[in-house]
């Protein structure tokens, strides 16, 4: 190895078994999406409380900075 | 190393305190550096809404009532943004740190460390950077109201393809790695994803061009404010000011790579500690590297 800083890296075993892991890995991938969602699009393209806009305008100007397409 | 079955609440736990750290730190800058820029955009539109109300006035035409105002300015310009950031780093902690746990020991020969700077700058480029190039970031009074669902629609699409393009990606610079070296992979399969994100950017359409705006406004490429002219074709409202625009723009990348930067560098050292083995804690309590 042409490595110069000491020891040679090992190769990171697997550690996470994905069926194992899924309950956590699911859960955690839908939390990140639901966030994702109601931050970045609801109450605009599609919404999931009606009509109301009490979402879009609280998070508005964090929408428009985030890159989101706003109003 | 942590028990089997641990490992990925553990990761994922420090995935979104990560997140809402950065999230943290990418409002500071919003709020020092966008908000300015988001107050003289609004300032544009509210003396756009006026002189366009005069135009009307003047050909007749009825001005539309503006939309009720449910929060105040003040609450949207620091709460709301600052609820709204945090939120979005904790779900893209949350996201990072599953991509992490799945990359894990599948990846090739990568520390914890690294691995943790590789998948948020991952993270920054298909959730952010690349749907930008496209679809740039947008200050208040750049957007059409009757194209948001197509905007939000293209949008999400771009996000989509590049993240699963980057993937893609990742998954191809593997297969590739033992016939050519780490080296060749890695550049055919970036050249790959720019080829196949280059073309799917080529064949979706520029926000201008939507069906709703070409009627409307006529042929420009973006929804960016035109001039206002009078019935005789004077100009009397100027167009939005590009100076607002950039510094909005360039601000609106600096936030998104203070918060995937600061996703990567802190949770890099929290799952070196996680991960790796060879270390021990000596009784004066000192770390020892085995």
């Amino acid at each position: 190895m042409s490595n110069i800083s000491a020891p040679t890296p090992v190769t990171t075993p697997v550690v996470v078994s994905i069926p194992k892991a899924a309950l956590w890995l699911v859960g955690a991938s839908l939390l990140g999406l639901i966030l994702y969602y109601f931050i970045g699009i609801d109450q605009g393209a599609t919404s999931v409380f009606g009509s109301d806009m009490h979402i879009h305008e609280f998070v508005h100007d964090a929408r428009h900075f985030l890159g989101f397409p706003c109003h | 190393m942590a028990a089997e079955g641990v490992t990925e609440k553990r990761l994922i736990l420090r995935g979104v305190f990560a997140g809402a750290v950065a999230g943290l730190l990418a409002f500071a800058f919003a709020r020092v550096f966008a908000e300015p820029q988001i107050q003289q955009a609004i300032n544009y539109e509210s003396a756009r809404d006026s002189a366009q109300a005069v135009l009307d006035k003047a050909a007749g035409i009825a001005t539309p009532a503006a939309g009720p105002d449910i929060f105040s300015r003040t609450i949207q310009a620091d709460v709301g943004i600052g609820v709204g950031m945090v939120l979005f780093g904790v779900a893209m902690g949350a996201l990072f740190a599953v991509a992490y746990a799945i990359c894990l020991g599948r990846t090739g020969r990568l520390r914890p460390r690294s691995l943790a700077l590789l998948v948020a700058a991952g993270g920054f480029l298909g959730f952010y950077l690349v749907p930008f190039l496209k679809y740039p970031a947008n200050p208040p009074s750049i957007g059409h109201e009757g194209t948001i669902r197509a905007r939000s629609g293209l949008y999400v699409l771009m996000v989509v393809c590049s993240l699963v393009f980057l993937l893609g990606a990742v998954w191809l610079g593997r297969r590739l790695s033992a016939r050519l070296g780490n080296w060749n992979a890695a550049l055919l399969a970036g050249a790959a994803f720019v080829l196949a994100i280059g073309v799917v950017m080529l064949i979706l359409p520029p926000l201008g061009h939507l069906g709703y705006n070409r009627a409307t406004f006529g042929a420009f490429a973006t929804e960016t404010p035109q001039p206002l002219r009078n019935a005789q074709g004077t100009i009397v409202f100027p167009g939005f000011p590009a100076d607002v625009l950039f510094s909005f723009r360039l601000y609106s990348v600096g936030a998104q790579l203070i918060l995937w930067s600061a996703i990567g560098l802190i949770f890099a050292p929290m799952a070196d500690r996680l991960l790796t083995p060879a270390r021990a804690v000596r009784s004066d309590g000192a770390l020892v590297r085995a």
